[in-house]
């Protein structure tokens, strides 16, 4: 079982994901560089945190059109399991493979913080660890982590019981206090949390343990 | 071939919050300006391109806006084109 971490110019937490997988969980990772499209022997893909590209016109908005991201759509077709963390999930909602867009939070300051979430679905094998209820503490750091759709796609994602995580205190005015989403097949992870940040009692908790042991389960 | 000027101009969505304009709007009547109901800010792209005719110019343009420019979840966009110089014209 082989994870791949995707390594945008402007990722900044793609070692810090490798350190949690490989590291801490002992998962073999390797990274992927932007302009591979070789994804053949990985079983599942990272997409992590940081400023792809500068985030220069909308966060995400250029790291869509990343050659390895090309691979990664048939990557998801055939079941492969991604997870996007912060500007992974922008990147996720820019090239569609989760509806929604992340916009600059309600009262514009960058927000580095540990932050309580509950569990709204265990649906998929992401967090069907845990009870639907229950609480996780997990750091964010984003400066543009407020989740918003339409009221259209909010009533699917609750229809197909797809979001995953919500804040217990709103941090940045998302939507329906949503800090991170599935697909409706349930291969594919975007939240603002970072789990990496969050798998020794050293570094404050491990609560994203379960989150980034899920990349290897079926 | 004809070379054209276009400027697109992307903006919220009049139901997506702005905190940036929000923030600008009361700058504004700090420094004593009164009366601004509302200020939302966007972003204006400048580009030039060539291209065989303006319909082409315009098609061209409208995919580039759709699929990069603009985010259609949360802006809207509109553009100018204008033919750079009439002796270009076909």
């Amino acid at each position: 079982m082989t994870i791949g971490v995707v390594v945008f110019p402007g990722s900044n937490c793609d070692r810090d994901v490798r350190w949690a997988t490989e590291g801490k969980l002992g998962f073999p990772t390797k990274f992927l560089w932007h302009e591979s499209r070789d994804l053949s022997g990985l079983d599942a893909i990272v997409l992590p945190g940081g400023f792809s590209y500068g985030d220069y016109l909308r966060c995400g908005a250029i790291a869509r059109f990343a050659p390895v991201l090309q691979s990664l759509i048939d990557f998801v077709d055939k079941g492969g399991k991604v997870l996007g963390i912060c500007n992974g999930f922008q990147v996720l909602t820019e090239l569609g493979l989760l509806p929604g867009a992340l916009t600059r939070n309600a009262d514009l300051r960058f927000i580095c913080q540990s932050v309580s979430l509950q569990v709204a679905s265990n649906r998929t094998t992401w967090l069907s660890d845990h009870k639907r209820g229950d609480l996780l503490t997990l750091p964010i750091a984003h400066g543009e982590g407020r989740y918003q759709c339409s009221d259209d796609t909010l009533h699917k994602l609750e229809d197909h019981d797809s979001i995953a995580l919500k804040y217990k205190n709103n941090p940045n005015g998302s939507l329906a206090d949503i800090a991170g989403i599935t697909n409706t097949k349930g291969n594919v992870l975007g939240l603002m949390p970072h789990p990496e940040r969050a798998c020794d009692q050293l570094t404050g908790g491990i609560d994203g343990q379960g989150i980034l042991q899920a990349l290897i389960s079926t | 071939m004809p070379k054209f000027h276009a400027r697109v101009l992307v903006s919220f969505r009049p139901s997506v919050l702005d905190p940036a304009g929000e923030a600008t709007r009361s700058a504004a009547a700090r420094l004593g300006i009164d009366g601004i109901e509302k200020l939302r800010i966007g972003k204006a792209v400048e580009l030039q391109l060539d291209a065989p005719n303006e319909l082409e110019a315009r098609r061209r343009v409208e995919m580039l806006s759709d699929r990069l420019l603009a985010n259609p979840v949360i802006e809207d966009w509109n553009m100018d084109l204008t033919p750079l110089s009439s002796s270009d014209n076909p």
